[in-house]
């Protein structure tokens, strides 16, 4: 399958700060989510493939297009959605939206038909002639993903685009990304520091720590896979060296907090060998539950550090 | 798709050039200032004195019509030369500038205030893009005040007095056309520039005056006590005025310049010395704008 997003050894610096490290990765899902703990270099890396930022090394290919050598053909495949406020206060959502539409490259008649479906659409309908200064933070968010699809983009860029909703109104913004993925006319990428909107919108993940790519994952792939994941509560002083010798049995472990320990069993391995090793080594398992790969183990694990700090 | 089939559907139509985009901006600005009753009003006596104008420049070719109705030496009350058309020009310029310092300011700053820049530039719309067509708000509305009347009152001027009258004093009409660009130029660049760095509308618009009177004030404070005349160059309108009384008469000029863009006698400055003063002004104004118009503000 093409890319629809590829990094290729994409560099971008701020002065002497290295924001975005020489990023690698071949993005084909659908609907691509993008995570990591804040300052990781989210926004960054969909501020570049816009163009606002020029890559010091590398680049990046959207559908196959180079964001340096093509970045007017890469814009007009793209829609945005800024993770912050990004409106013209005194005028009319609609008419703001139309602006968009035009400047997008749609003939005035065509964008304004769109910017009245776009409104219509997140559910806007009824306020699409008040002044956009006076919507709520929700609304805002709406108009938001409006002026984003009205120009029937091919890639979708959603950052963050549940900050600062309350419950309902971001189980609303949840529900259109994904009636708007099942169209399947479209990609996403959706940045967010948030799990859940990512784990309920997307199918395939990159996770980035400082700039670096610490995990590709194919969530799909993942919720697919038949594997044996366990998590156990131990006791004990050498929880180290119990770590150590279930990893010898084949496991992928990834410590957390107050002897909590989640492991991925090889296939053939059983739970009972895992009492064993833990008898060996001195060290009580107080609980044991089987537990499938959420995405905050995948997230958490990608997270570690080399010393197993998060 | 009828409104109420509330689903997402792809575009398919066709697009528009991608060379005339920009003029989406000054279509959407016109809507706007359109909206504003003193800006009309104020767009629409600023063609007074041309109106005027173009009364004298009938009566000075229709004397014997006036005398059938007792109005007699209407031909002699001012001249259609150098002066004439000079003055247009500075009336109209000083107009322009009160236009520029109205709707100047309100031209990039509603865009920053809240980010709405980054919407513009993640389209396949660029920076220089953006900037043309803020500039063309003002160009048009300038132009329309400026030079396009004054060419008017030339042709006007020239179909009855005759081609040979045309022919002789073409300069005129390139200092007409040329000047009031340079004008129009350095006034929108130092508008937008304004209006990128200071977002409240007034002062912006103080600010445009007080580029303008204040620094002259502060030239001509220079220049009396250093006792020298290069104070000038902190005169935007002299530096103006000196321009056009080249453009208009050459070396062996007989005015000492437009209304408004009186040059001091005995006080002009090379001529080179104007074209860099202002070359320097738009590229300060230029540099500001760059620093401003991105996508996305980048803290380092």
């Amino acid at each position: 399958m093409d890319p629809v997003i590829e990094l290729d050894g994409l560099e971008v610096r701020f002065g002497d700060r290295v924001i975005l490290n020489q990023l690698k990765a071949a993005l084909t899902g659908r609907s691509i989510g993008l995570l990591g703990p804040n300052g990781a270099g989210k926004s960054t890396l969909i501020n570049t493939l816009l163009g606002f930022h020029k890559p010091a090394a590398g680049t990046a290919r959207i559908f196959g297009r180079d964001i340096r050598t093509h970045a007017r053909e890469v814009r007009s495949l793209v829609g945005y959605m800024p993770e912050n406020d990004a409106f013209i206060a005194a005028m009319s959502g609609v008419r703001f939206v139309r602006l968009m539409a035009e400047l997008a490259g749609l003939p005035r008649e065509h964008a304004l038909e769109r910017a009245h479906e776009a409104f219509f659409y997140v559910g806007l309908g009824e306020v699409r002639y008040r002044a956009l200064g006076t919507y709520s933070l929700g609304m805002k968010q709406a108009a938001k993903l409006a002026q984003a699809i009205a120009h029937g983009p091919k890639l979708l860029f959603l950052d963050e685009p549940t900050n600062g909703l309350d419950p309902p109104a971001r189980v609303r913004m949840i529900q259109l990304i994904q009636e708007i993925r099942d169209r399947g006319d479209l990609h996403l990428l959706l940045s967010s520091h948030l799990l859940r909107d990512v784990e309920e919108c997307c199918d395939e993940v990159l996770i980035l720590k400082d700039g670096k790519v610490a995990a590709l994952c194919n969530l799909e792939e993942e919720r697919r896979a038949n594997r044996n994941f366990l998590e156990i509560e131990t006791r004990g002083e050498s929880n180290g060296l119990f770590l150590e010798a279930v990893e010898k049995l084949g496991c992928e472990t990834a410590p957390g907090a107050q002897g909590r320990v989640k492991l991925i069993m090889p296939d053939g391995l059983e739970v009972r060998r895992l009492y064993q090793v833990a008898a060996e080594q001195n060290v009580q398992i107080r609980r044991l539950s089987h537990k499938r790969d959420s995405l905050e183990d995948i997230f958490l694990k990608a997270m570690e550090t080399a010393d197993g700090r998060l | 798709m009828a409104v109420y089939k509330k689903t997402y559907r792809p575009y398919d139509g066709g697009l528009t050039s991608s060379w005339t985009r920009f003029l989406v901006i000054p279509r959407y600005a016109f809507e706007d200032l359109h909206r504003s009753r003193f800006l009309t009003t104020f767009f629409i006596a600023s063609f007074l004195y041309p109106l005027i104008c173009a009364l004298i420049i009938y009566v000075q070719h229709n004397v014997s019509a006036l005398g059938l109705v007792g109005v007699q030496g209407a031909n002699r009350l001012i001249a259609i030369n150098v002066t004439f058309f000079m003055s247009v020009l500075g009336w109209q310029s000083m107009l322009a500038l009160f236009l520029a310092a109205f709707i100047g300011p309100g031209q990039v700053s509603p865009d920053l205030a809240n980010n709405a820049l980054s919407l513009y530039l993640a389209r396949p719309f660029s920076r220089i893009e953006y900037v043309l067509g803020k500039l063309s708000v003002l160009v048009i509305l300038m132009s329309l005040m400026t030079w396009v009347p004054g060419l008017l009152l030339f042709s006007l001027q020239g179909y009855l007095e005759g081609f040979g009258w045309m022919q002789d004093n073409a300069r005129l009409a390139f200092g007409l056309f040329a000047g009031a660009w340079i004008w129009i130029v350095v006034l929108s660049l130092l508008a937008l520039a304004l209006s990128a760095w200071v977002k409240w509308k007034p002062v912006a618009g103080a600010l445009m005056f007080g580029v303008f009177f204040v620094a002259a004030g502060f030239g001509a404070a220079i220049n009396g006590v250093q006792r020298t005349k290069w104070g000038h160059l902190l005169n935007i309108s002299s530096l103006i005025g000196n321009i056009w009384l080249r453009l208009f008469e050459g070396d062996a000029h007989t005015t000492n310049g437009a209304v408004f863009f009186r040059v001091a006698q005995g006080e002009e400055l090379p001529l080179w010395c104007c074209w860099a003063a202002l070359t320097v002004l738009c590229l300060v104004c230029l540099y500001m704008l760059a620093r401003k118009i991105r996508g996305v503000e980048v803290v380092r």
